[in-house]
């Protein structure tokens, strides 16, 4: 005697199906755009030293190479003292990406376990936890930045690294023990204890993965953040000037004046790839976002309908022939959004 | 009241977290490091000398608990000592001087970016879907430019294509000197335009964003509705019931982006020549001028807690369930 | 002992109740003396569960009855360890429980199992109805081989009807209706193979029309599985329908128990009388009450803060100065049947009368 299936429901046999494979499908517009820029710059990260065609430090002596504009031998023409800016450019891309994904990955790892710990132990480790948390949230990071710098012998990329994975972890813990603490209430959590699972594994197997989405964004807040600051710490010199990043790339610029020079094909192709960069990243995030929030991407999707969507009214859910394809499933109500950078904070967590 | 004690306590304690770390870092550095910036000393004064190893922690005069509490009421008497580089100036005289251009560009670009970017918010989150939406691309491109780029970009045409606006400093000595002239406030005015107008412009799509999204939340709350169906007009229910509420999450937004809006305003003023604590910080690194550059981070950050406890203090003023709130 | 024996009731003895469910099958667990206390702020403390004592036997259903904040949910918590007692203890199959260690909390829950209320909540949207019920399996069961694993998630499908088990073991909850959920949840539950189920209000948020058909399979797994069911609800109508015995909380006490029958039909203490009064049920359940007798004013008032006063005074017809100054203890009644009343005699008169009688002492 089986159980008869209510008809109001989607196409249930290829439901469970579509959940998982469709996943891509469904993501709005703004997340593939911003998606295929990041996978373009992550190519060119990959490949692109090695095909650039000059050596970044090589100076070509002649002096007609000094300050060209775009030609067929330099494609984005030279710099002051003769160097290929192509090829600055790409060797700057990837130092650039490599560090931001770095900082990103360590300061998300950090991010979930301290928010995680903090929202699953409550009582004094919270309190504990949140306070530091706070105190290096408030402490204002380029300036603290630029002190540590300043004192560390400058050789590679580390030091930036490693001094911007710790600052920049705090915001994301916030925003993820806000999360945890939400879902630690709920009943499911419970009823994993009663299944009799132990702690770490109901951390693990029971509320991290439903905060995924909001890991992710988190992640691609701080590898954007890692990047604009890594920039910034380079263009105004504290940072290594030995190795060719876009922030080295600028800070050349700026101090040979190539602005006054008119020599726009030296400081264009970096700030323009860095807004690229950060551009693509932020269009991903708001992606996620709208993933994890439906009431922000069915405004945008209605809107492809033409339906016009006022405000009061219950969020349009389309209909017709094409709706049921077209309009992406309702994500869980789990996954929560997270706001880009500067963050609102939720009320609550304060 | 017991919040509020509660955050004074909060800052407390980040004061003295940045205190302490801003005196221990120099003492930590391992000793090859240190031998390093004295070499790069070789015609200090003998009293900056010694002020430099006091602070390097060379030579250990006293234990290092009594040189603790004696930075401590330095600090507190805003005695930070000599500079080295324009020895025998002192340290405080170099911020009094820079900090009040600093204070006045910042603060007036970052408040009026802060209100427009949240006007424009409420406004796309009002009605949505439509041209906010679109502009959501381009807004974001203009949040990722390196904000010194956009800089660039405006001395470029307006100061050296246009010669509208000077391309920097804080103003023309050879027009005008300092003082409460109208003449140079006007010239300080001018010369301000450029910074101002940078800042705001990468910062408020930031704020329209945010502001954005959490309008979109707000606005399909019961309370809205309810608002509209009493007949209300609608900029009465947008401004007095739904950007009320939506602008907790973003003064706590703000609160959280102060420490940004400084490390921008640094970079802001080394490519406009700004004279303001920015400006010194870098040159401080630069040149090495430690104990400058220990002041200068203390100030910042002791400005920037202070800024965010005024911004709590606006919160609650604003946000009625905080002021009943008892537990946390 | 004798104070009320001209009445007809008196104060119980521990023992002096037997419970109608006792003749179903052997005592599976018992609840003596539970009492729990939650920290609210820092001098005041709230007492979700006061004295609280019953036994749950093999094939028998016990429901426990109340309102909102009756303290019912904070019991079943307390039973399945998932808070910790105040005092008081509790007995499984004879041998006292102790969970302080990690182990013996795991071998409690191959005894015990609570379903949980909100079907919506209670299982994790990531996971599928598989991972949801193949855990408990290999956590209780020690299956190791996927063929055993398999061969037993397709037997606990069945045995909650939600067949075909392989289309329905790769769906996530979402493609699930409430009644499909909670029927994964008794699976789950099912899994560990309890001698003990306590289930949390688990119709209360379903359809009112699938209702019936998941309590008939409460009923079908209790008999096949010979669990000791406590069966929490706010209903007292599925009650009567569902249970054995029928014990009625209030402000975190036992103020009524007795069989399901007899409590619901003639309830004696005047909180029961008011829930049965206002219980739509075709049946006409109260149609004792509706001759004579006061109706208190039906304003609920925060249970918990009450120290030395019957809870239910504020809102009980036959309150006097007696109730205002003394707690009343559970009265025996009948063999069977306990009331915590001072006023018996007036509330409940034909009830106290019958109790006297041949099947009394």
């Amino acid at each position: 005697m089986s159980v008869v299936m209510p008809a109001a429901t989607e196409p249930t046999a290829t439901a469970g199906k579509v959940a998982r494979r469709g996943y891509w499908k469904r993501l709005p517009l703004k997340a593939k755009v911003g998606a295929a820029i990041l996978a373009f710059f992550i190519l060119v990260a990959i490949i692109g030293p090695s095909i650039a065609p000059f050596n970044p430090s090589y100076q070509n002596p002649s002096l007609n190479a000094s300050l060209e504009g775009p030609n067929a031998v330099h494609l984005l023409g030279t710099t002051q003292s003769g160097q290929d800016v192509f090829s600055q450019l790409l060797s700057g891309i990837r130092l650039t990406m490599v560090l931001a994904l770095i900082v990103g990955a360590a300061a998300s790892f950090l991010s979930v376990v301290v928010g995680v710990t903090a929202a699953f132990l409550g009582g004094l480790w919270d309190e504990v936890l949140s306070l530091f948390t706070n105190v290096v949230l408030v402490l204002p990071s380029l300036p603290l930045l630029v002190v540590f710098l300043g004192y560390l012998p400058q050789s590679g990329q580390t030091p930036t690294i490693v001094v911007l994975s710790a600052l920049s972890w705090p915001w994301g813990a916030r925003v993820i023990r806000a999360q945890t603490l939400a879902i630690r209430n709920r009943d499911f959590v419970a009823a994993s204890r009663e299944t009799g699972e132990r702690s770490w594994r109901v951390v693990m197997f029971d509320i991290v993965p439903n905060e995924i989405s909001l890991i992710a964004a988190n992640f691609v807040n701080t590898v954007l953040y890692a990047i604009g600051a890594s920039v910034a710490l380079a263009f105004i010199g504290v940072a290594d000037l030995n190795s060719w990043s876009l922030g080295t790339m600028l800070y050349w610029a700026q101090s040979q004046d190539a602005l006054h020079l008119g020599a726009w094909w030296w400081f264009v192709p970096p700030g323009l790839a860095v807004a690229l960069m950060g551009t693509g990243l932020g269009l991903l995030n708001f992606g996620i976002d709208e993933l994890g929030n439906p009431r922000l991407r069915d405004a945008s999707t209605a809107r492809r309908f033409g339906l016009r969507w006022r405000p009061g009214e219950p969020t349009p859910v389309a209909t017709g022939p094409r709706a049921g394809r077209r309009l992406p499933d309702r994500a869980p109500a789990a996954m929560r959004s997270a706001a880009p950078m500067p963050p609102a904070v939720e009320e609550g967590a304060r | 009241m017991r919040y509020i004690a509660r955050r004074l306590f909060f800052y407390a304690v980040a004061a003295f977290v940045a205190l302490t770390v801003n005196f221990f870092i120099p003492r930590a550095i391992p000793g090859n490091a240190v031998e390093a910036i004295m070499s790069k000393y070789p015609n200090l004064q003998p009293g900056a000398e010694k002020a430099l190893e006091a602070m390097l922690g060379v030579g250990h005069p006293g234990s290092i608990w009594h040189q603790y509490w004696q930075y401590l009421g330095d600090v507190v008497h805003f005695n930070f000592g000599t500079d080295l580089i324009q020895f025998p100036a002192k340290v405080s005289t170099i911020l009094a001087a820079a900090l009040p251009w600093t204070i006045v560009l910042v603060g007036v670009s970052t408040v009026i970016a802060f209100f427009l970017g949240t006007a424009l918010g409420i406004l796309a989150g009002w009605r949505n879907g439509g041209w906010s939406d679109n502009s959501l691309a381009p807004l974001m491109f203009l949040q990722s430019l390196p904000y010194f780029f956009l800089a660039l970009v405006l001395i470029d045409v307006f100061a050296i294509k246009l010669g509208w606006l000077p391309a920097g400093q804080g103003f023309d000595g050879s027009v005008t000197t300092p003082g409460w002239s109208l003449s140079f406030i006007s010239n300080a005015a001018q010369h301000a335009i450029l910074p101002a107008l940078t800042i705001v412009v990468t910062n408020v799509a930031g704020w329209m964003l945010t502001m954005r999204n959490v309008m979109i939340t707000t606005v399909s709350e019961d309370y809205v509705l309810a608002a509209q169906a009493k007949g209300l007009a609608n900029r009465r229910v947008v401004i007095t019931y739904a950007a009320r509420n939506a602008i907790l999450p973003q003064l706590s937004g703000f609160a959280n982006a102060l420490g940004f809006v400084v490390s921008g305003a640094i970079v802001m003023e080394i490519v406009f020549a700004y004279p303001g604590i920015g400006q010194w910080l870098i040159n401080a690194v630069s040149s090495n001028d430690y104990p400058l550059m220990q002041a200068i981070f203390l100030v910042i950050t002791f400005a920037v807690l202070l800024a965010n406890l005024l911004v709590d203090l606006v919160y609650i003023a604003v946000d009625p369930r905080a002021r009943t709130r008892s537990t946390r | 002992m004798s104070a009320g024996t001209a009445t007809g009731f008196w104060p119980a003895e521990p023992g002096d109740i037997q419970s109608p469910a006792s003749d179903r099958g052997e005592l599976a667990m018992e609840a003596i003396a539970l009492r729990k206390e939650f920290k609210i702020g820092r001098r005041q403390s709230l007492t979700a569960a006061r004295d609280v004592s019953f036994n749950l036997y093999r094939g028998a259903v016990i429901a426990l009855v109340g309102e909102s904040g009756s303290g019912k949910s904070t019991v079943a918590r307390l039973l399945a360890g998932q808070e910790t007692l105040t005092s008081g203890r509790v007995t499984l199959d004879g041998k006292p429980v102790d969970l302080a260690s990690r182990g013996h909390f795991r071998a409690y829950k191959s005894q015990v199992q609570l379903v949980f209320q909100d079907p919506f909540s209670s299982l994790n949207p990531v996971h599928t109805v598989r991972y949801h019920l193949a855990r408990p399996v290999r956590l209780h069961q020690h299956k190791t081989s996927s063929a055993d694993v398999e061969a037993e998630l397709g037997s606990l499908m069945e045995q909650v009807r939600l067949t075909p088990a392989d289309q329905f073991l790769a769906k996530y909850p979402h493609e699930l209706s409430g009644g499909q959920r909670q029927r994964v949840s008794f699976a789950r539950a099912l899994a560990a193979h309890p001698s003990v189920l306590l289930a949390d209000e688990p119709v209360s948020m379903l359809d009112v029309s699938i209702r019936l058909e998941m309590l008939n399979l409460l009923d079908e797994l209790r008999n096949n599985f010979k669990l000791a069911l406590l069966y929490i609800t706010h209903d007292i109508a599925s009650a009567r329908y569902f249970a054995d015995e029928v014990l009625v909380m209030y402000a975190g006490e036992i103020v009524e128990r007795g069989s399901a029958e007899q409590v619901t039909q003639q309830p004696a203490h005047p909180y029961t009388q008011l829930l049965v009064s206002s219980a739509p049920d075709p049946d006409n359940l109260g149609s004792i009450l509706k001759t004579g007798g006061k109706r208190g004013a039906n304003n609920a008032e925060t249970p918990g803060r009450i120290v030395s006063a019957c809870p239910f005074h504020p809102r009980c017809p036959f309150a006097e100065q007696k109730c205002r100054d003394e707690r009343p203890p559970l009265m025996r009644v009948s063999a069977t049947r306990g009331a915590a009343c001072w006023r018996l005699d007036v509330a409940a008169p034909d009830v106290v009368a019958a109790g006297a009688g041949p099947d009394g002492h």
